[in-house]
């Protein structure tokens, strides 16, 4: 067993330990953090695939933005966790058919000889000075330039949308505008009155 | 020099090269934190002549073993795990908070192939390492179970996601005009171009044409390493020190070395960004390792005067800065750039 398999194997291994975790742990906490971990070690596979872009996009995506919102939501809920269990039985069929699914998808991918799979040739290896973003930029916007354009579409949608739906306007809201706030002078506020001393 | 390894190497046999990269870290990372200790004695003395005092003045002479003083001092402190606290995660906080921090160095060139992984994706790697320094600081907040470190953590993950976007755009106008992500080839492609023929190299390097972008990342950089003035995640008279309330000793220091660290590493990354990181501002002088220490030193002593000079920014403004003014602004520069590039008027030919 060469190095690197061993390293495939020690990250699968975690992968999978942080994957069961994210299930079983109790705490949503703690699975949220065991999810960080899986993506992190998934990034670590994908380094070993040579796929060097899509690692770090993931660890940067993922890891650095979407899980630490995620963490953010997580850590205000107040949770009970006797409720949270109370649901299990009755999800249970439709949990069981969906793991069932994906059970079936993931086999027919990983049992590909069957479907003829083989007959695909394995890539040639990178030469040296093989840049993995260059490669992925240069097919993104030239043979696949009206799906990625449309993707974008679609996102661009999406986050019109989810701004559109969260948004409301409050009345009777102080609102301050800060270029006013910066260009205010001391006599707009202050006023000198001079006036005579008291006398007891 | 490769005379001089040759017997060492084969001393290690088939281990030389993890030996070799091992003495490679230990050489990066022992001058850093020797760096990050006089950086605080550094940032106590520069506030203190600001303030018109004089600063630590009585530990050794002029006070210049101060740092290691309050080093011993931390060291030999208890670290206090709240009852209340969830452990591990208590314990894990530090240790994630500084391993990020030390770990985007692999990919910072030092001088002419000096770094230690000189990667494609150098670029990309200092972005998704950076975007994991978060995590330190919201499970110390949520680990320590108690509520000025939550509210500190809550911030600092809000602040510095907001923060990071902005970067990402500056970084983005910086991989367009250099057309590449690796940061050694950043550096040399700013060593060419009219004013670099003409002798006058400063002038060539990407702060000039990127003006906008040069300011846009420095601010976001002290915005992302909490530092005043955008130090409301520890901000004593809210959060008395945000996240780091509960902690004591040694995992204090963690996040003070790491804080620190972040320091070093932004200036750096300015430094090797936009002002040419080790060549000389002007063709006469050689290139070297010196004038990247000098631009990063530059770059410190920026991020202390901006401590001593600035207000603490309201929470609100400093949403409003990120979101509403800078990512606007890098996003239009953005498309500046990439027309500019395409139209017959580009420089980066």
């Amino acid at each position: 067993m060469d190095f690197k398999t061993l390293v495939f194997y020690i990250l699968s291994a975690i992968m999978v330990f942080a994957a069961l975790r994210v299930i079983t742990a109790r705490n949503p906490v703690h699975a949220a953090l065991f999810l960080v971990l899986s993506f992190v070690t998934a990034g670590g596979i994908w380094l070993l695939l040579a796929a060097e872009f899509l690692a770090i996009v993931l660890v940067m995506v993922y890891v650095g933005a979407v899980m630490v919102l995620f963490l953010f939501v997580v850590m205000m809920l107040d949770i009970n966790l006797d409720r949270l269990r109370e649901g299990f039985w009755s999800y249970l069929p439709v949990g069981a058919l969906i793991g069932i699914l994906l059970v079936v998808e993931m086999a027919l991918v990983l049992g590909g000889r069957y479907f003829g799979l083989e007959a695909m040739p394995t890539p040639p290896a990178a030469q040296a000075g093989y840049s993995n973003t260059r490669e992925l930029g240069r097919l993104l916007y030239t043979d696949y330039v009206y799906p990625f354009e449309l993707a974008s579409l679609l996102l661009l949608v999406a986050m019109v949308v989810a701004v559109s739906l969260t948004l409301r306007k409050r009345k009777g809201v102080r609102h301050v505008n800060p270029s006013e706030q910066v260009t205010v002078k001391r006599g707009d506020r202050v006023e000198l009155v001079s006036m005579p001393a008291e006398k007891e | 020099m490769e005379a001089l390894l040759e017997p060492v190497s084969q001393f290690f046999g088939p281990a030389w090269p993890a030996v070799w990269t091992l003495a490679k870290i230990v050489a990066i990372i022992a001058p850093l934190m020797l760096g990050v200790a006089y950086l605080t004695l550094a940032e106590r003395k520069v506030i203190g002549y600001m303030q018109v005092r004089i600063g630590p003045n009585r530990v050794g002479p002029k006070g210049l073993l101060q740092p290691i003083a309050d080093g011993m001092k931390l060291l030999f402190k208890e670290i206090i795990v709240p009852s209340g606290a969830s452990k591990g995660l208590f314990i894990l906080g530090p240790i994630l908070a500084i391993a990020p921090s030390l770990a985007a160095w692999s990919v910072v060139p030092f001088d002419d192939g000096m770094v230690l992984a000189n990667v494609n994706a150098g670029l990309l790697l200092l972005l998704a390492i950076t975007s994991m320094e978060v995590y330190g600081v919201i499970i110390a907040g949520w680990a320590s179970n108690s509520k000025y470190p939550f509210l500190g953590s809550m911030r600092a993950a809000a602040q510095m996601v907001s923060y990071e976007v902005a970067m990402g755009f500056a970084l983005i106008c910086v991989l367009l005009i250099s057309s590449s992500l690796n940061l050694s080839d950043i550096v040399h492609s700013q060593g060419q171009g009219r004013f670099h023929d003409m002798g006058l190299s400063f002038l060539s390097w990407n702060w000039l044409p990127l003006l906008p972008m040069f300011i846009v990342f420095l601010i976001s950089g002290i915005a992302e390493t909490n530092r005043a003035p955008f130090d409301v995640v520890e901000g004593e008279s809210e959060v008395v020190a945000g996240h780091m309330v509960e902690y004591s000793g040694m995992a204090f220091a963690l996040f003070f070395l790491a804080e620190y660290a972040n320091m070093f590493l932004v200036s750096v990354m300015t430094s090797v960004l936009f002002l040419g990181g080790w060549l000389s501002p002007v063709a006469a002088i050689p290139d070297g390792f010196h004038w990247l220490a000098l631009k990063t030193a530059f770059f410190l002593f920026v991020f202390l005067w901006a401590r001593a000079t600035f207000p603490r920014f309201r929470y609100d403004h400093i949403m409003r800065l990120g979101w509403k003014v800078f990512i606007p602004i890098t996003l239009v520069w953005v498309i500046v750039v990439a027309v500019w590039m395409m139209s017959p008027l580009s420089i980066w030919k």
